[in-house]
């Protein structure tokens, strides 16, 4: 630990916030000093987000005090955070598309400054520190790297002394990254302090000098990143060394399915058009798709489930047959599966019970009359509840009140148990406890070896890596091409999710402002 | 302070309760504006709560009442249910109507009495036909279902209206707005003699059956469903939104059209520019507090149906207003949709947050001496 | 030419209705709130302000009325529907049958009675210039109030910073609160602002357009109101020319009955509703340029602290 510190800018103590499911901070802690990156580091649900919530006057703790500068404060709402000097980067901003860059910065300032005088700061500002912005193109016409860098612009025009980002990496390509670094090193030699909230350990183990690390709600450890290493970190966070997996040469058979030409436009003016996408998936192996998010992984699944019917005729073939037009429904009779990154609302029904849950994808008990057969509907949601370790107040219980892992368990049992010859799965572990997570990926291995062709999408690199045999990256509605998981780097994969692939020299110039 | 705290299962015991809970708050408000108009609450409370149950006539002018507002509070569940927002029952009540009389008209001295069914089969397609032209504006033109079903109630109203002052009007009817008066094979038959009651309730029992059966065991009701309350996961797992739109629509439009084909060929008898008296209005408020179930359906069109009839006793009887009706009526919904948030979320007092014992002088005294809630 | 000239203006008056109710209703969903009740409460300030203008004599006293019935039930619509997160359409809907009702319950009273003669204004100078004098000249202030109403509900929309508060409200509550704005009290304010305006329409059609009191007086045009906003793409100017186009609907309608058209009058008295139809089908076609122009969060309910 350091030598007696001068007065926090930001202490924590004792904060505690009940939920009526779940305590998401239990006595927590925290001491953040002047200039100092500190990092925040937690799986998803450890109460990361409660913590800022009521750091940033969004929520309010049942117990414990805040101190700032040394003072007793409460921060009873974002205008008062503001008003103290703390300012937030949200991970999934918060601006409003249909207005210009320069009116939502000035949306998040106080009304003293007219529209033109906060554009000519934003303008200074972002010269500054080196970040690219153009405050007066409306927001739905900017990428997803130059949003982040309007909500940074705008955090940064209320002078904070103490700036809180969230997740906010997740949206960037490794090159991007490095850039933001650049930037908030400079906040920090300044005198700002930076809270910095994520779960991945070599940006914090790289960025930052301090690191309070949460799980369960509780505070298991206050460290000093750069004298640690992946490993304890990783035991810090999640209790225990990440769970090693079997990882068996594929047997490779058939083609399973084959996509050649699918070129898709946007449906709506935030999407992403898909062009000329080709690649293919052999049963017994995995294919992971990686990507940043919002380069077209949506709208790729939608085309592949069937839920855009749209593909132009011959781009999807599954074992040889066009499928590019028929419904979920028919591609499911074929043998094509689908697990949806949305859980509740798109994969499950959230107030609908698991058994009827079942009826979405297994209609093996509805009899050709259209009939329901309401016993054998319970009994299958029983038997996933079992097979799959699912912990459930039983096939009656309603889809949302079981817990996120617990659901996506459910889920990707589903599909499982329903014997696919493709399993198309969509972020199969975002949002899920480390245990839980382990074991769905297990079940895909064990898919992979029993014969099926699986191709998954995740934006969790080390997943990826862990359990794919080859990678393709999607950048800008394009597919690269494919490579074997033994023969690729995560920087070359970073590059590649720039659009910078063999091949690609096109995109180079799209890009560089990722 | 109060406070609503989110539940984390949606309370079953609330769902059955909030309803009878609404009815509570809408008696005590119907006390009030007894009293405000100056009439004994207690005997305006006996015209609408006892006195329409009080025998079993009185109960068979219950069921007379009922039977339309079940039949097209069936149709509006299965509708909102799937999330297709029909506010036009009223309008499809009336064409089903006049595609009864219709055919009725065509009865003469010596028709058979097969000709109910072909009146009712006429109510049916007669609505179904107007509620298709909702459905077909919306799934060609994205049409908002809401205000075009909503415009067609005013314009099939200008349409019965200009039949029976115009080209339906019977020659013989002294120029009054009214058609012939039907044959007698047209006649609904009825149930008992001396009562009103007719078949129309035996449909209205065995749809009610229908409904159930459809929502609850088959996969289509399934998809409906689904499609009302989580659209992408409807869309997740294949079902056809479209088939939905027009299934929902054609359904509660028959069903309607039923009724209004009941109506014009049972007590009525003939068609008149007073056909349309709100049940397809009052059949929303239906659906709703019987909380979109066949079941619950039932026991809220007998709610209504004494509001209506406790309506023109109070009349006919203590010279109060009929329009107290609709009041009561609107004011049950209401009251019914702040109760039904109970189902969701819980009152709580709460107090605010308390504070560590004022900062002492070293951060770590403070940390000693934590304050529970 | 006089005649024309009288239907123009007719247009206006009849225009001036649904412009006010669409203009409140353009704030209300402006802010991500549909209420349907529009109907209900133009028909409880028709009541409200015909019974004030009988007992007071004094128009304007009636129309303030008007606005504070209007106001009063969009605030308890409000309250269900921000705060309890009730159901909108349902809501709006009870509100339509309650304000139904209750119109009919309270309005028993003054069916027979008759308002004093109805005052007449005129510009002067400008009202003796033929044609134009009549046609734009000799309306009632509110109708002038309208368009300049119009006018500054667009100047308030696009170049203040309340109007970009309420749009940014309209397009994210969930942002807007992130930031710290007060997103329901916003939502409560722009509901009840709303339900005056549509108050006022309501005592405008009772007190000067048909000075009398029926049951069901409003016959629709709460509804039609609602399927303008749409029309015109929540815009205020659209919202003006949009109600004027249906107001020459309606008008038309007379226009052609007391030409003696041989049409049967019921098939004249559809027009407006037909032609609302036409109108919703044609500007919904196009289901992108909706999405694109639609505040982004209407009709859906908001939870702060989710």
């Amino acid at each position: 630990m350091e030598p007696q510190s001068p007065t926090p800018r930001l202490e924590l103590i004792g904060i505690s916030k009940q939920y009526p499911a779940v305590k998401a901070n239990d006595q927590v802690s925290l001491r953040v000093a002047p200039g100092q990156i500190h990092a925040v580091l937690g799986e998803n649900g450890a109460g990361k987000s409660t913590m800022m919530k009521i750091i940033y006057g969004a929520v309010q703790p049942d117990e414990g005090e805040i101190r700032w500068n040394g003072q007793a404060v409460k921060v009873a709402s974002p205008a008062q955070a503001r008003h103290l000097g703390i300012s937030m980067v949200y991970q999934h901003f918060s601006l409003f598309d249909t207005l210009t860059g320069a009116e939502n910065v000035w949306l998040g300032l106080d009304k003293t400054l007219s529209l033109a005088e906060v554009s000519q700061r934003i303008v200074k500002v972002a010269h500054v520190y080196g970040l690219d912005v153009d405050p007066a193109r409306p927001v739905h016409t900017l990428s997803v790297g130059e949003r982040q860098r309007v909500e940074i612009v705008r955090a940064l025009l209320t002078n904070p002394k103490l700036l809180i980002l969230d997740e906010p990496t997740s949206v960037l390509t490794p090159q991007a990254v490095d850039k933001l670094f650049v930037t908030l090193r400079k906040l920090s030699s300044e005198g700002c302090s930076i809270l910095y909230i994520s779960h991945k350990l070599d940006e914090i183990r790289a960025l930052c000098h301090h690191c309070t690390v949460l799980r369960g709600g509780r505070v298991t450890g206050e460290v000093d990143p750069t004298l640690e290493t992946n490993a304890s970190l990783s035991r810090l966070m999640i209790g225990a060394e990440p769970p090693q997996l079997q990882h068996r040469e594929p047997k490779l058979g058939a083609v399973v399915l084959e996509v050649k030409g699918l070129s898709l436009p946007k449906q709506d003016q935030f999407g992403t058009t898909l062009a000329d996408i080709a690649f293919d998936v052999r049963a017994g192996e995995i294919v992971g798709v990686a990507g940043v998010s919002g380069n077209g992984q949506q709208e790729f699944m939608a085309a592949l489930s069937g839920e855009d019917p749209r593909a132009p005729a011959n781009s999807i073939r599954l074992f040889g047959s066009d499928v590019s037009r028929f419904s979920p429904r028919h591609r499911r009779k074929l043998g094509l599966h689908f697990v949806p990154e949305e859980r509740l609302g798109r994969g499950a029904v959230p107030t609908l019970s698991l058994a009827d849950n079942t009826l979405l994808t297994r209609t093996e008990n509805v009899s050709k009359s259209g009939w329901l057969r309401v016993a054998q509907v319970s009994q299958l949601a029983e038997n996933l509840i079992k097979r799959f370790n699912v912990k459930a107040g039983g096939p009656g219980a309603a889809a949302k009140s079981l817990s996120g892992g617990n659901l996506q368990k459910f889920i990707v049992g589903r599909e499982i148990d329903a014997n696919p010859k493709l399993l198309i799965v969509s972020q199969p572990t975002w949002g899920v406890d480390v245990g839980a997570a382990a074991q769905i990926r297990g079940e895909l291995l064990a898919l992979r070896d029993a014969g099926c062709a699986l191709l998954v999408v995740s934006e969790e690199l080390e997943e990826l890596f862990e359990i794919s045999d080859r990678l393709v990256v999607i950048a800008q509605g394009r597919l690269s091409p494919s490579v074997p998981t033994a023969k690729a780097t995560i920087e070359m994969i970073g590059e590649w999710m720039s659009g910078l692939w063999p091949k690609g020299g096109v995109l180079a110039q799209e890009v560089t402002h990722a | 302070m109060l406070k609503l705290e989110a539940r984390p299962q949606p309370s079953q015991a609330m769902s059955l309760a909030s309803p009878i809970l609404a009815l509570a708050i809408t008696v005590v408000i119907g006390v009030i504006l007894f009293a405000l108009l100056g009439k004994d609450p207690v005997r305006g409370l006996q015209m609408f709560f006892v006195e329409p149950i009080k025998s079993g006539y009185a109960w068979t002018e219950i069921a007379v009442k009922a039977t339309p507002l079940v039949l097209i509070g069936l149709g509006l569940s299965i509708c909102y249910r799937s999330n297709v927002w029909n506010i036009g029952a009223e309008g499809q009540f009336v064409i089903g109507a006049i595609f009864a009389s219709g055919v009725a008209m065509q009865a003469g001295p010596d028709t058979g009495r097969w000709i109910v069914v072909a009146i009712l089969i006429a109510g049916v397609l007669g609505g179904m036909f107007w509620a298709g032209i909702v459905a077909w504006l919306r799934d060609r033109f994205n049409a908002n279902e809401i205000l075009v079903s909503l415009m067609l109630v005013y314009v099939a109203v200008m349409v019965l209206s200009y039949l029976v002052y115009g080209p339906w009007k019977d020659p013989k009817g002294y120029n009054f707005p009214q058609t012939i008066t039907f044959a007698a094979a047209t006649k609904i038959p009825r149930l008992f003699d001396g009562f009103r009651l007719n078949i129309g309730v035996l449909i209205a029992l065995v749809t009610v059956a229908l409904a159930w059966m459809f929502m609850f065991r088959t996969y289509q009701g399934f998809q409906l469903q689904v499609g009302g309350l989580a659209p992408a996961a409807a869309r997740y797992a294949g079902f056809s939104s479209r088939r939905a739109l027009w299934l929902s629509l054609l359904i509660s439009g028959g069903l309607a059209g039923l009724a209004g084909g009941l109506e014009a060929a049972g007590p009525l008898g003939q068609l008149t520019p007073y056909v349309p008296v709100g049940y397809g209005f009052a059949a929303i408020i239906v659906a709703y507090v019987g909380r979109l179930h066949p079941v619950g359906v039932v026991f809220s069109a007998i709610l209504m149906s004494m509001f209506y009839i406790g309506g023109e006793l109070a009349q006919s009887r203590l010279g109060l207003p009929k329009s107290l009706t609709g009041v009561f009526q609107g004011l049950l919904l209401f009251t019914l949709l702040a109760c039904d948030t109970l189902i969701h979320y819980r009152i709580r007092w709460r107090h605010a947050p308390r504070p560590l014992a004022p900062p002492a002088a070293s951060s770590v005294q403070a940390a000693a001496t934590p304050k529970g809630a | 030419m006089e005649s024309f000239a009288l239907l123009v203006a007719a247009t206006l008056n009849a225009g001036t209705v649904l412009a006010i109710a669409g203009l409140g209703l353009l704030i209300n969903e402006r802010a991500g709130i549909v209420n349907l009740g529009a109907e209900g409460m133009m028909l409880v300030a028709a009541i409200a302000g015909f019974a004030t203008a009988v007992h007071t004599g004094n128009d304007w006293l009636a129309f303030a009325a008007g606005m504070a019935a209007g106001a009063v039930l969009a605030a308890a619509f409000g309250a269900l529907v921000i705060w309890l997160n009730t159901n909108q359409y349902a809501s709006g809907l009870a509100l339509s049958l309650f304000g139904a009702g209750f119109s009919a319950f309270v309005g028993i009273k003054y069916t027979q009675e008759k308002l004093g003669d109805r005052p007449r204004f005129e510009i002067p100078f400008l009202a003796d210039i033929p044609f134009v004098g009549p046609a734009f000249f000799k309306h009632h202030p509110i109708v002038y109030l309208t368009v300049l109403g119009a006018i500054g509900l667009g100047w308030f929309l696009y170049r203040s910073r309340g109007g970009l508060v309420l749009r940014a409200v309209g397009e994210s509550p969930e942002s807007a609160h992130a930031l710290g704005y007060p997103v329901r009290r916003i939502r409560l304010l722009a509901v009840v602002v709303g339900g005056a305006l549509c108050g006022l329409a309501g005592a405008y059609i009772s007190v000067i357009y048909t000075p009398l009191w029926v049951e069901g007086m409003i016959s629709g045009k709460g509804w039609i109101a609602l399927a303008l906003t749409t029309f015109a793409t929540w815009r205020p100017a659209r919202v003006l020319l949009g109600a004027y186009l249906f107001g020459g609907v309606t008008m038309l309608q007379f226009h052609l009955q007391g030409e003696g058209v041989q049409i049967p009058s019921q098939w004249l008295s559809m027009l407006p509703y037909l032609a609302t139809i036409v109108v919703l089908v044609l500007i919904s076609r196009n289901a992108t340029w909706i999405r694109v122009n639609m505040p982004a969060s209407l009709g859906k309910p908001f939870f702060p602290g989710s």
